[in-house]
Order: C-alpha cells, then sequence, then structure tokens
C-alpha cells in the first residue's frame, strides 16, 4: 500500500488531501498516478505528466515505489 | 526552523551569520507584489508539503555549504497570508569575500525557485483568489 498525497490546487482539484493506494508490484510512479486515476474520478482532472515526490524527494515519473511509501503530486512550484 | 508564519526579521538573519572572519554579507528578500493589471493582488497565502520543503531546505542549504565551506547562510521561508511588500523569504550569506557570499546567496534563491514544494494563492482586490503558475497562466479559482 501506497499513501498517496495532493497538494495547494492538486487537492482542491481531487476534493481530498489523500488516498490509500492497494498498489501491486514492482511499480512506478506514473503506475501510482494511472491506478489513482482510476480510482478517483475527480483525479482524471489532475495533468498526466506532473511533478512528484517520494519520500520527501524529488523524483522522475519512471522511478520506482516500495511498500509503505508516501507519493506526492506536486502542482508547478511557486516557492520563494 | 526555516519555515515560519512569521514575519521575517532581516536584522535576526544577519545576526545569525555574523562573524568577525567575514568580510562580506549578502541579503536577500523576495517580498510580495503588487499586480495592477491583475486587479490588483492585496496578499498571498503560501501552502507548502511542510515535511519535504523543510527537507529540502536542508539539502540546498547542505549543498551551499558544500561548495562556499566558509560561508555563513541563514534562511526563512514564509508560510500563511503575507501582505504585499512583505517579505516572503530571506535569506544571508557571510563570507570571508563578497564573491561567496553573493554566489552563495544567489544559489539559495535559486535552488529554492527551482525546488521547494510551496505553493502561493494570490488574493486580489475584487475577492478572487488564483493559484500561481509560474510557469503559465494562473488558473482561476473564483471568490472565496
Amino acid at each position: 500500500m501506497v499513501r498517496v498525497r495532493f497538494f495547494a490546487r492538486y487537492a482542491e482539484l481531487v476534493g481530498r488531501e489523500e488516498l490509500e493506494l492497494e498498489l501491486r508490484l514492482p511499480a512506478t510512479v506514473a503506475d501510482v498516478v494511472r491506478q489513482t486515476r482510476r480510482q478517483l474520478p475527480s483525479a482524471r482532472q489532475l495533468p498526466e505528466h506532473l511533478l512528484a515526490a517520494v519520500n520527501l524527494q524529488h523524483v522522475r515519473l519512471d522511478a520506482a515505489v516500495q511498500d509503505g511509501d508516501e507519493v506526492a503530486l506536486l502542482p508547478p512550484l511557486a516557492g520563494g | 526552523m526555516s519555515l515560519t508564519r512569521e514575519p521575517i526579521s532581516p536584522a535576526a538573519l544577519l545576526a545569525e551569520v555574523a562573524d568577525p572572519g567575514c568580510g562580506g554579507t549578502c541579503l536577500f528578500l523576495g517580498t510580495v507584489r503588487d499586480a495592477p493589471e491583475d486587479d490588483g493582488v492585496t496578499s498571498i497565502e503560501y501552502t507548502a508539503y511542510e515535511a519535504m520543503a523543510a527537507a529540502e531546505l536542508d539539502r540546498i542549504r547542505a549543498e551551499a555549504q558544500q561548495r562556499w565551506p566558509d560561508a555563513r547562510l541563514a534562511l526563512r521561508h514564509r508560510l500563511g497570508p503575507v501582505a504585499t511588500e512583505e517579505a516572503s523569504i530571506g535569506i544571508a550569506a557571510a563570507a570571508p569575500h563578497r564573491d561567496a557570499a553573493f554566489a552563495a546567496c544567489r544559489y539559495v534563491i535559486e535552488e529554492v525557485k527551482r525546488r521547494l514544494p510551496v505553493w502561493k494563492k494570490e488574493l486580489r482586490a475584487d475577492g478572487t483568489t488564483l493559484w500561481v503558475d509560474p510557469q503559465g497562466r494562473p488558473a482561476v479559482v473564483g471568490p472565496e
């Protein structure tokens, strides 16, 4: 199981801040995004190519995901 | 803590990096800017993926420290509502000579812009709010 987190505009689009996802391993972040879309109709509004982090580190969409990971889907960054 | 909901004090940042061995200190403040062409921005609400933003700030600071070992660094990033003219970020870098102070300060702000999981929602004079997307047009969220 992985914990998917949504932030800022994505949290508003999806209508929630997190989701627990049962996932067949091995899997990538892209698989997490695909399955999130399947499981939550509101998540289909998220862009296909988005920024993501696993366990507090930026990753590419082809990065591997392990059981227990926290996968965050990040809107375009606007810090500073 | 580098993430704060309190106003940023330039004096506190400068005090943190003050050192008799440092001959140059660079202070950068990023401030909330009004945008009269877009109905006027009265404040910006900053939100973050706080655990990751704190980790990312630690990493950025460690990288700068590795590149400029003699530099002393202090930084704060605001969260929550920040009014126009107030600082949303403050960075102080002191070093024995000015080149390293400027370079370290510049490195930290550019990496923050590129990597920090922070988002801002503009609150406009007409009551509407907008999530800011620096890479494109902001998406209208609507009145609150």
